[in-house]
């Protein structure tokens, strides 16, 4: 007997109750707070400040929470969030050559001013299940010295130097801000970048590797990592002069790539950015990889169609809110598209048995 | 939900959205870029219309809501709730009565009127994305209406299958310009979308597009001269409330073949009954496939 189909509102009520339920898990087991999440699963809230593009621990560890642990739920969380804020104003552009590095690493150089620092960092780690984790987590104390803060300059400036890499020259011009303006094509590098920035790290990260499998390669070198704080300005219009407002972790990588010239360019190492919110070095290298490989064109090389050259494939797909949303969006009912279906291949079908039947007869 | 803005959203926010309406409404049609917000649900799921009514919504307007034609499809009630919280507004599921209506996949089998505003949650705005996957190469196609390949696609389905293979989001033109993508409604709701009394708005919102249809514009569904479109439908009455010009849903009722078709347009079906028409399942009889192929 058919029932009409009644109740959806209870029953998503009813669904909203049960998962919450199943959020919390058992509850003899302590619950989380914010502040566990935002010491202890830091990696975490660095990725959902990334591509939620908004930096604050707090919240992201509250959307991590919320959403139980899954990254993309929690990034649409402070996504939706994060669009409802009035904007008072944009800062000054950060220098990243002010950092407090925390880690600064050079792939090209086995020694350079401010030093390698390897600072906090999974490399060379064994990954070996340590379970004495599962019992004790008390850590040792790592050991300290005191530095005299110095100056860390950009490797790619020695490079610079000897005019053995492309000019990136000072520009001024207000950037695009796709989060106010739609993303029309073809998109100018900032705004590629800005995309990148909040792109989702696997899939970032698949075509960064694809290019180093020949998709579109580009021969990177890490010319440089670097992790640690900056300072954010702003300039107060009433004081006329510009005022700290606080204070951000960052992860910048710059790619040193070859380049063997062009019929536009003279042969020199060529650049790949990337700015990553937080400590996320896999995104920032992934991230630099990716620009560069979407720079073939200013740069005068062949576009030997790899994925990663490709800018519309890349900035309309590298979203994961829009692309989870249209992707779980056919969980949707579909039943008055699929009954248009339904009655096309009847009718088709009866078409072709027919003309089956007469030839037969034939 | 006093922490929000009328509607949810800010009122520049509604200010460009409206922008990009009214531009639309100026060149029917026309896909206009508009820069979409991130909305408290996913994209893919009405994130477009929502804007869309947002911006259009004021305090003393009635609200309905379908997806499927139904008023109580899960995600229909979820964006219906969501407007209750955020705009207060009044809802209603009588066709005749509301003001603003979205819609997903459907348009009300009860002829829409003027001051009537319908807008359509569309997936893919870009009627050319099957056949050009490249926003910068199907802008352009539009620019210089070239449509050549999309004729050409309906002309392979006709000498493929003897039919042009496409039940939904059926492509029409629009005053004799642009291409437009009616969003995926059945190709049986595409006459209602020409000469219509109301606005009818299109939102897009992971798309970032916004296009529109003035009341009384001129849509045509494409065709060839001897392959004249057709708005075809399941080939039974309702069965519920007997109606036989109504788009229909199949209903599967047991696991041995029974089926029913029931109006997808559940206040148009409900009001009939309330009007006292009855179909086959209506009756005390219990209902079979035999009877229904005799319909």
């Amino acid at each position: 007997m058919y029932v009409a189909v009644k109740g959806g509102e209870r029953a998503i009520e009813n669904a909203h109750a049960w998962l919450a339920e199943e959020r919390r898990g058992d509850t003899g087991v302590a619950e989380l707070n914010i502040a566990q999440i935002r010491e202890q699963l830091s990696f975490a809230v660095n990725r959902v400040m990334a591509e939620g593009s908004l930096y604050d621990p707090d919240l992201a560890a509250l959307a991590i929470k919320q959403s139980g642990g899954d990254l993309i739920e929690a990034i649409f969380l402070i996504r939706a969030y994060r669009t409802t804020l009035p904007r008072f104003g944009a800062s000054e552009p950060i220098d990243t050559g002010t950092m407090a590095c925390d880690r600064r690493i050079s792939a090209t150089f086995k020694d350079l001013p401010g030093g390698q620092v390897l600072g906090p960092t999974f490399d060379y780690t064994h990954r070996l299940l340590d379970f004495k984790l599962a019992a004790d987590g008390a850590v040792p104390e790592a050991p300290m010295r005191e530095v005299a803060p110095a100056d860390v300059p950009h490797v790619t400036e020695f490079l610079n130097q000897e005019g053995l890499i492309e000019e990136a020259p000072r520009d001024d011009t207000e950037p695009p801000d796709l989060t106010r303006e739609p993303l029309e094509m073809p998109a100018e590098r900032a705004l590629r970048l800005q995309a990148l920035a909040r792109s989702d790290e696997g899939f970032t990260l698949g075509l960064a590797y694809s290019t180093q499998r020949g998709y579109g390669r580009t021969h990177a070198f890490v010319g440089e990592l670097r992790m640690g704080a900056v300072t954010v300005e702003m300039d107060i219009p009433e004081l006329g002069f510009a005022v700290d407002i606080g204070e951000i972790t960052l992860t910048e990588c710059e790619t040193v790539n070859q380049f063997k010239g062009s019929k536009t360019e003279p042969p020199q190492f060529t650049r790949g950015y990337g700015l990553v919110f937080g400590h996320s070095e896999r995104k920032a290298i992934s991230m630099s990889l990716v620009d560069r490989a979407l720079r073939w064109e200013e740069l005068g090389e062949d576009n030997v169609g790899a994925p990663a050259q490709d800018a519309e494939f890349v900035l309309y797909h590298a979203d994961n809110i829009q692309a989870t949303g249209f992707l779980e969006h056919i969980k949707l009912p579909h039943y008055v598209d699929f009954q248009a279906e339904l009655e096309l291949v009847r009718k088709l079908r009866a078409e072709a048995g027919a003309t089956q039947m007469q030839e037969a007869a034939e | 939900m006093n922490e929000y803005n009328f509607a949810y959203l800010d009122e520049q926010t509604k200010r460009m959205i409206r922008r990009a309406i009214l531009k639309g409404l100026a060149i029917p049609g026309y896909q206009v870029p508009f820069a979409s917000r991130e909305m408290p649900m996913p994209y893919g799921w009405g994130t477009g219309g929502v804007q869309v009514s947002a911006a259009v919504l004021t305090p003393e307007d009635r609200f309905k809501v379908i997806d499927q034609g139904a008023d109580d499809t899960t995600n229909a009630v979820s964006i219906r709730s969501f407007f209750e919280r955020t705009a207060g507004v009044e809802t209603t599921t009588a066709t005749a009565e509301a003001t603003v209506i979205q819609t997903r996949h459907r348009i009300p089998e009860e002829p829409l009127s003027e001051g009537q505003i319908l807008v359509y949650q569309v997936p893919i705005p870009e009627p050319l994305r099957f056949l050009e996957p490249r926003e910068s190469e199907t802008r352009k196609m539009h620019e210089l209406e070239e449509y050549g390949l999309m004729h050409v696609k309906l002309y392979e389905d006709i000498s493929r299958h003897g039919h042009i293979a496409t039940s939904y989001a059926y492509p029409v033109k629009v005053e004799d310009r642009y291409v437009m993508d009616p969003s995926p409604i059945p190709k049986f709701d595409n006459p209602k979308l020409g000469d219509s009394d109301a606005i009818q708005l299109f939102g897009a919102g992971r798309e970032q597009r916004i296009y529109a249809l003035p009341p009384h514009t001129q849509v045509v569904s494409l065709d060839f001269d001897d392959h004249p479109f057709e708005a075809s439908k399941a080939d039974h009455p309702c069965a519920l409330c007997g109606a036989v010009n109504t788009y229909l849903d199949e209903v599967i009722t047991d696991d041995a073949g029974g089926r029913m078709f029931v109006c997808s347009d559940t206040d148009y079906c409900e009001s009939r009954r309330a009007a006292g028409f009855t179909g086959a399942m209506t009756h005390t009889r219990p209902f079979s496939m035999a009877e229904q192929g005799q319909s």
